[in-house]
C-alpha cells in the first residue's frame, strides 16, 4: 500500500444547513429535500440513495413547503410567497409565481394530483390548477382570521381541532374520514370528520409534535417530535379473527438531536430530516423483502459532491461554503517518524482568503487550478473568475472581468492539469472550453449537448495530457471528448446507477467510473472499451462488503508512479485499488488492518488482494494526492458540527 | 396424648408466600398464596389467614382457581401431583397423580377437562408445557398421565408463560425470544431479539410476558426495564412492537387489568407502574412498597391487585392505587447477622428482618407481629451501595431493654459503628430509644450481653470487641431539670493482653462474668471488676461461652473454632475436653437438611411437652428451631404435619357457616350441653352419651360440600346408626408417664449461642393444661387417671 505523509485537515468548518422540508415521489422513487437556506436535493432511492441533482439555495426564498405532483413535477413555496416549480433535467427553477397571499406555509396536492392548493400568511387557501408548463389560479377559499397553518391533503374544511395556544402542526386526512392531527401540546389526536369528535388521544411528547406523513395504504403513518424522536403508527387488527383495526404506536426512533421538521413515508422506509441536518432513512422491516443491505438504516449528512478542491502545486485548499470561499495553505513539517506517529507541525496552516459572494445566491460549485494561480466559482446568475498573485507571503486578488454572456451559470468547474485551460459545465447541457492567459482569457470551444437532450453535465473529468475530457450527467452515460480536435470521441454505455466519481489515469488514459451502487469500471479512452481488469472484476463481482457500503464515492485519483493504483475514498474509507494483486472473494476479509511488520511476508502475501482499505479518517470529505508521498485528508468530526447547531430541547436523562 | 413417633424436621412456618403469584377468589374476599407445602388462604378485608390447606408433600409450585367452579382451587407441587381443593371449607376434594415434578400451573376456560404443567422430563434445564387430561372419577386419588406436549425448551418460571384471547394461543419468553403457540392452527411464532453483546442489546433477555385479555397484544418485560407490547403477531413478517420504558432495572412480572386498559408493571424499583392505555406518557405510581416486585396479580372482580414482594409480603392494592392489606411472612432476603433470639416477652422470634430492621415473628401463628426500625435511615436499594447492617442485638431484663449494634464498612480503615439502646415502654408496647453510643469500641463488636440475674436491680451490658477490649455499660440516672431520665454509660473498660476480646457471659445470679480473648477464658468479679481468674487451653479460639444453669451453675462451657466443646469447673477450676461426638449426646439427628445449618434457637413451649424416651427429653420444655443458608425456618417435631396445626379455625368456620336447618339445632344444644358434662365428668364419674361432633358420620357430612356428598339414602342409614348409643367406648390413648424434668442443661449439645431455657417450674404433671388439675392431690388425680381410662378421647377434641 505504501508509506504516505497525511495532512490531515480538520478546519474545514462547514455546516450543512437544517433540513426543512421533504417530499417522496412513489413513481420515481425519488426524495426531495429541502433545506433552511433554500437548496432543495433530489434523492434517488432506489439508486442507493444518492444525491443526484440539486438546486442552489437562494436567501430570501426560504422553503416552506415542497410537494410532487403528476408527471414528477416539483414545486415549492417559501416564506417570499412565491411557488417555485423546478426544471429537473436542466437543474434550474422553470418558473416562479407569486401567489398573492404573503408567505405560504404549505402546500399540497389533490390526490390525482392536478391541482395544487397552499395556505398563505393571510389565512387564504389558494387552489391552482397544474396545466402541461404551468400552474393557474383557479379559486381562493374563504378567509381565515388566523394564519393557516394546516396542511390540508384534501380539499375540505375541518374546524373546531385547534384549542387555545395549542398549534396544529400537521393534520392528514385518511379516506375513512378519519383526521389525523398533530400540534404543539405533544398529542397525535385522532378525529372522526363527520361528526368533528375526538377518537383517540396519544399524548407523545413533551414538546411539540411537528410533523406528520401518511403512508399510500393509509395503513401506518409517522410523526415526528422536537424532541428529535420519530414514531411510528401502525393499524393492526384488534383481534385475529376480527376486522376491527385500531391506530397504535409502535415504535419509536431515536436518530435525531434536534427537532425533525419533516417526515415522508415511503412504501418501505420512513424518512425523517430536521435542525440536526442528518437525512435519516429507516426501512421497515416488514416491508422489505429480503433482508439485504437495503434494510439498514441510513444517515446521509454530506452532500454527495466535492466541496473542495486542491492545488497541488502550492499546497492550497479551496473549502466551498454557501456564501464564500475559503483560501488555506497546509501546513508543514520538518520532523519524520515512525508508521502512526503524529508529527509536529513546523509550520501551522494559514487561512490565505475569504471570498464572499455578492447577492443572496449560493455558491453552486468552485475549482482552485492545480498551480494555484487561478479560482472559479459560479452561482445560479453569475460566473466569477479570479487570478491569484503570490509575492512572498502575500497574495493579492484579480477579478477577471467581462465574462462572456453565455458563462452565466455553471454546475461544474474543472482546471486542465497545466492550468492553461478551463472547462465549465453549464446547466443547459454544454461545455465550454476557455483557454486562460496571463490576466485575460479566449473562449475556445462549445460542445453543445446531443440533440433532443437538455440533460446536464454534473461531473467533468480531464487526462493529465490535457487529450480527453470525460463528462457524465445524472443519468447518461459518461462522453468522451477529444480536446486536441474538439469533438466527441466516444461514450461510455449507461448503466444503470448514476456516476458518483470520474477520472482519467495518467499515461494509459483509462477512465475510472465509480456508480452509486459501489461498482467501479475502468474504460479504455483510446480502445473506446473496458479494459481487461474491468471486465475480470465486473465477472468476478466486488466483494459483498464493498457492495454494502452506504456513502458513494466521491473522488477518485491515481498515483503518478504507480499505474496499477487506483486512489478513491467515500465518507469513511479511503481505498487504494492494486490491480496488480487478486481480487478479494465473499470469503477473504475485506477490511484487512495492516499486517503487523513482523508477520512473515507469506501471510502477508496470501492475505493481500487489491483492495487496501483505510477507516482512519472519518468523515471524510475530500482525500487527494499531493504529491507520491503525500496525501492531504479533509475530515468534519459530526461533533463538531453539532456543536455548531442550536442546543437541542433538554431532555432528563436518567442516572444524570 | 403424645404418640412415641419418631423425630422428625419439619417446616414450620415462615416460608416463602412470594414464590408464585397469589390468586385472588372470584369475589376478591379470599386471597390464595403458596406458603411452602401449603397453601394459604387469606381474606382480602382482614388479613388474617382462614385457612390453611394442607396435603401436599412438596413446595407447592402453582395455584389457580378452577375456571369452572370458581370456589375450586387447583394446586400443583413438586411432589408430582395436582390437587383440587374447596378453599370455603379448606377441604381436598380430589388428587390428581401425575408422576412429575410439576413446576407451575395453568388452567384455561376453554379447555374443561385439562391444565396445562410446566415439566422438565429430560435434560435438567430443558422444560415443558404440557396440558394434562383430568380424569373424571369419583375417587379421591386419580391418576393422570394423559399427557400432551404444546410447548418444548420454555423458561420454568410461570412468569414466562401467559395464555392469550380466552386460550387461543399461548405466549412463553426464553432468554432473547418470544414464541407464541397457536392451538387452532397448531404452529408456532418465534420473534427474536438482537442479543449481540454490544452495550445497547446486552439486556435485551425477556422477563416475563403477559397477554392482553381483549385483544390480540402480549406484553413483555425486559431485563434492561423496557416493556414491549407485541401486535400482529400472528404473522411472522408483519409483527410489530412497542416500547414502554420507565423501570430502570428488569421488570420483574407484568399483569393487565381485567378490562386490559391498564397494564401493571414492577420491579426492583418498589414502585407499582400503571400504564393507561399502555402509552408512554399515561402512567400512574404506587411508591415507597418496600421491596422489590416480584409478582403482580389482578382479581377476577376487577376491583383488587396485589403485589407480592422479595421480603416476603403480599399487598392487596385497589384499583385506585391504594394499598388496602398487608399480608407479611417472616421476611428472608437480609442475611441473619443477629442470630436467632426469642424475645422473653411474646416469646417472638426476633432476627434481621427488612434492610436495618429487627423483625419480631410468632412461631405460633406463622406471621409477622412488629417490625423495629433500628437504623432508621432510608434504605436505598442499589447495588454496590455499603448499607448499614444491624450486625447484634441482645435483650436484657425480662425483655425490658434491648442493646443492638449497627456498623457500615466502607473501607477497612473507615468503620462506623453505632450501639442503640432500647426501652420497652409499656404504653405503647414498642421499644423506644434511650440511648445512642458512637462508637463504643475502635473496632467489631463481638458479643452482647445483658446481665439477667435478678438480684442487680442495676441493669448491666458488657459488650465485648476486636480492639481487645471488653466494656461494662450500666444504666444511670441522666435527669435534668426539665425531666426525669436514665442513660446507659460505660462503668468499665477491661483488657486481657490486647488479645481480641471474642466473647463475653453472666453467669446465671450475675456474680460472675466471664469474657474469652481468643484462646483465654478470663473470669471476673462482676462486683469489683477484678479478673479472678484465667483459663488457658490451647483448643483453638473460642467462638462461644456460656454458663451451666441451676445445679450446673459451676460449669462454664466454651466452644472453640475447630469444634471441641470445653466445660471448666469454676469451684476447681478443672477442664473438660470434648469433642460434640464423643461422649453420648443427648440426641443426633443427622441428614436434617441439604443445606448448612446457620443459626438455632431454643424457643419455650407454651403448654410442655413430655416425651417418655430419653432420647426426646430435650425436647420437653422448648422447641428447637433453626435457620438454613437458604433460609427456611425448621423445627424437630414428633406430630404429624397434620396435627400439627391445631384444627380449630376450620372446625369454627364450619360451624359459623352452618345454615339454620334441624342440624344446627341438634349441634346447638349439644354444644349447650357440653360445658355443662364436662363439669359433670369431674364431678360425678358418669359416663356420657358420646356427642356429635364425634361422630365421625356426622362431622363428615357437615364438613364435606354438598356437591361432593354421596346421595342422601346412602347417608341416611349411616347417619342413623351413628346417633345410636354405642357399647363399648374408645380406649384412652396411652397415658404418659410422669417425666422427671430434671433436665439441667438440655441446651449445652448445641454449639450454636442458643440459651433461652425457662426457669423449672415446681409442677411435674404436665399433661393436661388445666389449672384445675394443679391443685389436685395425689390421690384424686390417680382417681382422675381412672376415669380418663373409661372415657376421655372426648375432651380432647375441644
Amino acid at each position: 500500500m505504501g508509506e504516505f505523509k497525511v495532512h490531515r485537515v480538520r478546519f474545514f468548518n462547514y455546516v450543512p444547513s437544517g433540513i426543512r422540508c421533504v417530499a417522496y415521489n412513489n413513481q420515481s422513487n425519488r426524495l426531495a429535500v429541502s433545506r433552511t437556506d433554500g437548496t432543495v436535493e433530489i434523492y434517488n432511492l432506489s439508486a442507493n440513495y444518492f444525491q443526484e441533482k440539486f438546486f442552489p439555495g437562494h436567501e430570501s426564498r426560504a422553503t416552506e413547503a415542497l410537494c410532487w405532483a403528476k408527471g414528477q413535477r416539483l414545486f415549492s413555496g417559501g416564506l417570499n410567497g412565491e411557488i417555485i416549480e423546478y426544471d429537473l433535467q436542466a437543474l434550474n427553477i422553470k418558473y416562479a409565481m407569486d401567489a398573492f397571499g404573503g408567505p405560504i406555509w404549505s402546500m399540497a396536492v389533490s390526490p390525482c394530483g392536478s391541482q395544487l392548493l397552499v395556505g398563505c400568511e393571510d389565512g387564504s387557501v389558494k387552489l391552482f390548477q397544474i396545466t402541461p408548463d404551468k400552474i393557474q389560479f383557479e379559486r381562493n377559499f374563504d378567509r381565515q382570521k388566523r394564519s393557516a397553518v394546516h396542511k390540508m391533503l384534501v380539499d375540505r374544511q375541518y374546524m373546531g381541532v385547534s384549542k387555545r395556544k395549542c398549534i396544529i402542526w400537521g393534520v392528514a386526512f385518511l379516506s375513512d374520514g378519519t383526521v389525523i392531527s398533530v400540534d404543539s401540546a405533544g398529542k397525535v389526536q385522532f378525529w372522526d370528520s363527520a361528526t368533528g369528535t375526538l377518537v383517540k388521544n396519544h399524548l407523545i411528547a413533551n414538546a411539540d409534535v411537528q410533523s406528520i406523513a401518511v403512508s399510500d395504504q393509509e395503513d401506518s403513518f409517522v410523526v415526528g417530535t422536537a424532541e428529535g424522536t420519530v414514531f411510528h403508527f401502525q393499524l393492526v387488527s384488534v383481534t385475529s379473527n376480527s376486522s376491527e383495526k385500531q391506530w397504535v404506536r409502535t415504535k419509536p426512533f431515536q436518530h435525531h438531536t434536534h427537532d425533525v421538521r419533516a417526515v415522508a413515508h415511503s412504501p418501505t422506509a420512513l424518512i425523517s430530516g430536521g435542525t440536526d441536518t442528518h437525512l435519516v432513512i429507516r426501512p421497515l422491516m416488514e416491508k422489505v423483502e429480503v433482508k439485504n443491505y437495503d434494510a439498514a438504516l441510513r444517515k446521509i449528512t454530506f452532500p454527495h459532491r466535492r466541496l473542495i478542491s486542491c492545488s497541488k502545486k502550492r499546497h492550497l485548499l479551496l473549502f466551498q461554503f454557501a456564501h464564500h470561499l475559503e483560501l488555506w495553505r497546509l501546513g508543514s513539517t520538518v520532523a519524520t517518524g515512525k508508521n502512526g506517529d503524529t508529527l509536529p507541525l513546523s509550520k501551522d496552516a494559514d487561512h490565505l482568503l475569504h471570498l464572499k459572494t455578492k447577492g443572496p445566491e449560493n455558491i453552486i460549485c468552485s475549482c482552485i487550478s492545480p498551480c494555484g494561480s487561478w479560482i472559479a466559482y459560479s452561482t445560479t446568475s453569475r460566473f466569477f473568475l479570479y487570478r491569484l498573485n503570490y509575492e512572498h507571503d502575500n497574495i493579492s486578488l484579480q477579478r477577471v472581468s467581462k465574462m462572456p454572456a453565455f458563462l452565466r451559470s455553471a454546475l461544474q468547474i474543472l482546471f486542465s492539469e497545466d492550468s492553461t485551460k478551463l472547462f465549465v459545465a453549464s446547466n443547459q447541457g454544454s461545455l465550454h472550453i476557455i483557454r486562460l492567459l496571463e490576466g485575460s482569457f479566449k473562449h475556445l470551444h462549445t460542445f453543445q449537448p446531443q440533440s433532443g437532450t437538455v440533460e446536464s453535465m454534473c461531473l467533468l473529468a480531464i487526462s493529465p495530457d490535457g487529450n480527453w475530457l470525460a463528462a457524465s450527467g445524472t443519468s447518461a452515460g459518461v462522453h468522451v471528448y477529444n480536446i486536441k480536435h474538439l469533438k466527441l470521441h466516444c461514450t461510455v454505455p449507461a448503466y444503470n446507477f448514476p456516476v458518483t466519481a470520474l477520472a482519467i489515469a495518467p499515461n494509459t488514459n483509462n477512465l475510472v467510473i465509480a456508480h452509486s451502487d459501489q461498482q467501479v469500471f475502468e474504460y479504455s479512452i483510446p480502445d473506446k472499451q473496458y479494459t481487461e481488469w474491468s471486465r475480470t472484476i465486473q465477472k468476478q463481482g466486488f466483494h459483498y462488503l464493498w457492495l454494502q457500503r452506504d456513502t458513494p464515492i466521491t473522488h477518485i485519483s491515481f498515483h503518478p508512479k504507480r499505474p496499477m493504483h487506483i486512489l478513491l475514498h467515500d465518507a469513511y474509507m479511503f481505498c487504494i485499488i492494486d490491480k496488480s494483486l487478486p481480487l478479494p472473494n465473499d470469503k477473504t476479509l475485506l477490511y484487512n488492518p495492516l499486517p503487523p511488520t513482523n508477520e512473515s511476508d507469506v501471510i502477508r502475501r496470501r492475505t493481500a488482494h487489491a483492495f487496501k482499505i483505510s477507516k482512519i479518517y472519518k468523515p471524510l470529505l475530500f482525500m487527494d494526492l499531493l504529491d507520491e508521498r503525500t496525501l492531504v485528508a479533509v475530515e468534519r468530526p459530526l461533533d463538531d458540527i453539532i456543536a455548531q447547531l442550536p442546543p437541542p430541547i433538554k431532555k432528563k436523562k436518567f442516572g444524570t | 396424648m403424645v404418640e412415641e413417633e419418631s423425630v422428625r424436621v419439619v417446616r414450620c412456618g415462615g416460608s416463602e408466600l412470594n414464590f408464585r403469584r397469589a390468586v385472588f377468589s372470584a369475589d376478591s374476599k379470599y386471597i390464595f398464596c403458596v406458603s411452602g407445602d401449603f397453601v394459604k388462604v387469606h381474606s382480602t378485608a382482614t388479613e388474617e389467614c382462614v385457612h390453611i390447606l394442607q396435603g401436599h408433600r412438596n413446595l407447592v409450585t402453582g395455584i389457580q382457581l378452577n375456571p369452572n367452579n370458581h370456589l375450586q382451587l387447583y394446586s400443583c407441587s413438586f411432589d408430582g401431583t395436582v390437587k383440587l381443593w374447596d378453599y370455603v371449607d379448606g377441604i381436598l376434594i380430589k388428587t390428581f397423580v401425575v408422576g412429575l415434578k410439576l413446576h407451575a400451573l395453568f388452567t384455561l376456560p376453554s379447555a374443561e377437562d385439562s391444565v396445562f404443567v410446566i415439566i422438565n422430563k429430560e435434560k435438567p434445564d430443558v422444560f415443558q408445557l404440557v396440558s394434562v387430561k383430568l380424569p373424571k372419577s369419583s375417587s379421591q386419588e386419580i391418576e393422570a398421565k394423559e399427557l400432551s406436549f404444546v410447548l418444548d425448551y420454555i423458561n420454568q418460571s410461570p412468569k414466562c408463560i401467559a395464555f392469550g384471547n380466552e386460550g387461543e394461543y399461548v405466549a412463553a419468553v426464553r432468554d432473547f425470544y418470544l414464541s407464541v403457540y397457536f392451538f387452532k392452527k397448531k404452529t408456532t411464532s418465534r420473534f427474536t431479539l438482537s442479543s449481540s453483546r454490544n452495550k445497547k442489546h446486552a439486556k435485551n433477555n425477556f422477563t416475563c410476558v403477559a397477554c392482553h385479555p381483549k385483544e390480540d397484544c402480549i406484553a413483555t418485560g425486559h431485563k434492561d426495564g423496557k416493556i414491549r407490547l407485541w401486535r400482529n403477531f400472528d404473522d411472522d413478517k408483519k409483527y410489530t412492537y412497542t416500547c414502554l420504558h420507565w423501570h430502570h432495572d428488569m421488570v420483574m412480572d407484568l399483569a393487565f387489568s381485567v378490562t386490559g386498559t391498564s397494564l401493571l408493571s414492577g420491579g426492583r424499583e418498589s414502585v407499582l407502574v400503571e400504564w393507561r392505555d399502555a402509552t408512554e406518557k399515561n402512567k400512574e405510581f404506587l411508591p415507597r412498597l418496600g421491596a422489590t416486585i416480584e409478582h403482580i396479580s389482578v382479581s377476577p372482580a376487577g376491583d383488587l391487585f396485589c403485589t407480592s414482594h422479595s421480603d416476603n409480603k403480599i399487598i392487596v392494592i385497589h384499583r385506585n392505587l391504594e394499598a388496602s392489606a398487608v399480608i407479611q411472612g417472616l421476611v428472608k432476603d437480609s442475611n441473619i447477622f443477629t442470630g436467632l433470639m426469642v424475645d422473653p416477652r411474646t416469646k417472638a422470634l426476633v432476627l434481621n428482618g427488612k434492610p436495618g430492621h429487627l423483625q419480631f415473628y410468632s412461631l405460633q401463628h406463622d406471621k409477622q407481629l412488629y417490625n423495629l426500625d433500628i437504623i432508621q435511615q432510608e434504605y436505598i436499594n442499589d447495588y454496590g451501595l455499603i448499607q448499614i447492617e444491624l450486625t447484634k442485638a441482645a435483650f436484657g431484663c425480662y425483655g425490658n431493654w434491648l442493646a443492638t449494634v449497627e456498623q457500615r464498612q466502607e473501607k477497612e480503615t473507615e468503620l462506623e459503628l453505632q450501639m442503640k439502646l432500647w426501652m420497652y415502654n409499656k404504653k405503647t408496647q414498642g421499644f423506644v430509644l434511650n440511648t445512642k453510643v458512637n462508637m463504643p469500641h475502635e473496632d467489631h463488636i463481638t458479643a452482647l450481653c445483658f446481665c439477667n440475674a435478678e438480684k442487680f436491680e442495676n441493669p448491666t451490658l458488657v459488650t465485648s470487641s476486636k480492639d481487645g477490649h471488653f466494656k461494662v455499660w450500666i444504666l444511670t440516672d441522666d435527669s435534668d431539670i426539665y425531666k426525669k431520665a436514665v442513660g446507659w454509660t460505660c462503668d468499665f473498660v477491661g483488657s486481657y493482653h490486647k488479645y481480641q476480646a471474642t466473647n463475653c457471659c453472666f453467669s446465671e445470679d450475675g456474680s460472675l462474668l466471664a469474657v474469652s480473648f481468643e484462646e483465654i477464658v478470663t473470669i471476673w468479679d462482676s462486683e469489683t471488676w477484678e479478673l479472678k481468674c484465667t483459663f488457658c487451653q490451647r483448643a483453638g479460639k473460642i467462638r462461644h461461652l456460656c454458663f451451666g444453669r441451676l445445679t450446673c451453675s459451676k460449669y462454664l462451657l466454651g466452644a472453640t473454632e475447630n469444634g471441641i466443646l470445653c466445660c471448666w469447673n469454676l469451684l476447681s477450676c478443672a477442664l473438660f475436653v470434648f469433642k460434640p461426638s464423643e461422649p453420648r449426646p443427648l440426641y443426633i439427628q443427622k441428614n436434617i437438611s441439604r443445606e448448612e445449618v446457620q443459626w438455632g434457637v431454643f424457643v419455650p413451649r407454651d403448654v410442655p411437652e413430655s416425651f417418655t424416651s430419653e432420647a426426646y427429653q430435650w425436647l420437653n420444655r422448648s422447641q428447637f428451631y433453626f435457620l438454613t443458608k437458604s433460609q427456611s425456618l425448621l423445627t424437630f417435631s414428633t406430630k404429624s404435619p397434620e396435627e400439627k396445626l391445631t384444627p380449630t379455625s376450620k372446625q369454627l368456620l364450619a360451624e359459623e357457616s352452618l345454615p339454620t336447618t334441624p342440624f344446627y339445632f341438634i349441634l346447638g344444644k349439644h354444644r349447650e350441653q357440653q360445658d355443662e358434662k364436662i363439669n359433670e365428668a369431674f364431678e360425678s364419674e358418669l359416663v356420657q352419651l358420646p356427642l356429635t361432633e364425634n361422630i365421625p358420620a356426622i362431622s363428615e357430612l357437615l364438613h364435606t360440600p354438598a356437591h361432593v356428598l354421596p346421595s342422601a339414602s346412602f347417608l341416611c342409614s349411616k347417619f342413623v346408626s351413628s346417633l345410636l348409643l354405642s357399647k363399648e367406648t374408645k380406649s384412652g390413648e396411652e397415658i404418659p408417664e410422669d417425666v422427671d424434668m430434671e433436665e439441667g442443661k438440655e441446651s449445652d449439645d448445641s454449639d450454636e449461642e442458643n440459651d433461652f431455657t425457662e426457669k423449672i417450674q415446681d409442677t411435674n404433671n404436665t399433661d393436661l393444661g388445666e389449672d384445675l388439675l394443679h391443685q389436685l392431690s395425689k390421690s384424686e388425680e390417680k382417681e382422675l387417671r381412672k376415669f380418663r381410662k373409661v372415657d376421655y378421647s372426648w375432651i380432647t377434641v375441644l
